[in-house]
């Protein structure tokens, strides 16, 4: 059983080859849009503690700001 | 209608979205995977390498699809100014790229073993490929303009995919209008398809598990390009 779902009569390297490299692509879009994701966002929490108090306020009554500041991570 | 797609509102179900869908494509992803490695059945013709169809034909279809959103998305942004269209459309093109590779690659594996050689220049393989062009120019504009003129890049992008748009009618209908070693399509919703449901639910089930992952790509995507926006807006602050 273990054997016929691993060499699939001779066709095994083909499929398991596609499927891994299907998977790969999967995981490696994932990790690279994490990475750019949460790049930006250290970058607006960063130049969002240089703000003085005031423009700190304006920014924070803005609804987005409050949702990325309030989301540490999306995943 | 068109201030419902305001980012401001939408940024607070994207924000959310993205762990619900992950969950969701893993379970649906395991289900297909499951289906199409173990429990459907071999192919009298092609034996167990008909496997490879439940990548790479969702893997197509996805990405003609991303690309046909894109375009539709970037010219009526364009006429009716909408910058949020171009900004989801922005968030589309990688999964589309990713999309389209992988039915190149899987299609290539799938080849050797059916028709003897890994690549032809076959016309519905070269009109994919040409398809994976269009993706690259496509974020290869945005990472050239977007800094220096928005008006430039929505323009530039805009004619990028009208001109793509051309190619997927082509990619479509070149198995019917050439000669090529492809074989015509066994899906057709509007007349019985020539292939059976113990093949066709597991491809279902991995075209449903596709079309989140590239949800959840695009969610993530568009994510990080509104926090890009806010980024600005605070330099400006």
């Amino acid at each position: 059983m273990i054997n016929d779902l691993f060499f699939m009569n001779g066709y095994g390297l083909y499929v398991w080859s596609a499927f891994a490299f299907t998977l790969l692509s999967f995981i490696s879009l994932f990790i690279v849009t994490k990475i750019q994701y949460t790049k930006e966002k250290n970058k607006f929490i960063v130049k969002f503690g240089t703000l003085n108090s005031e423009r700190a306020s304006f920014a924070k009554s803005q609804s987005i700001n409050k949702e990325i500041l309030s989301n540490t991570s999306i995943i | 209608m068109f201030k419902y797609f305001e980012p401001n509102k939408i940024f607070s179900i994207t924000s959310k979205a993205p762990k619900y869908v992950l969950f969701l494509f893993i379970v649906i992803f395991s289900i297909g995977l499951t289906e199409a490695l173990i429990l459907s059945p071999e192919d009298y013709k092609q034996s167990h390498s008909v496997r490879i169809m439940y990548v790479h034909v969702p893997a197509a279809w996805i990405s003609l699809g991303i690309f046909s959103s894109i375009t539709f998305l970037s010219v009526v942004g364009y006429i009716f100014k909408i910058r949020n269209f171009f900004l989801i459309s922005k968030s589309l093109a990688p999964s589309g790229l990713v999309f389209n590779i992988v039915a190149l690659v899987t299609g290539s594996i799938w080849g050797k073993p059916t028709w003897g050689t890994w690549w032809a220049w076959d016309a519905r393989i070269t009109s994919m490929l040409i398809l994976a062009l269009f993706f690259v120019m496509y974020l290869v504009a945005w990472r050239i303009y977007e800094n220096n003129d928005n008006d430039k890049v929505y323009k530039i992008t805009s004619i990028i995919t009208l001109v793509g748009i051309i190619n997927i009618p082509i990619i479509k209908y070149s198995v019917e209008w050439w000669n090529t070693l492809h074989q015509p399509a066994s899906i057709n919703i509007l007349s019985k398809s020539a292939i059976h449901t113990s093949m066709l639910i597991p491809l279902l089930i991995m075209t449903a598990a596709f079309a989140l992952f590239s949800l959840l790509i695009f969610l993530m995507k568009y994510n990080t390009e509104l926090i890009k926006i806010k980024n600005k807006g605070l330099d400006r602050l």
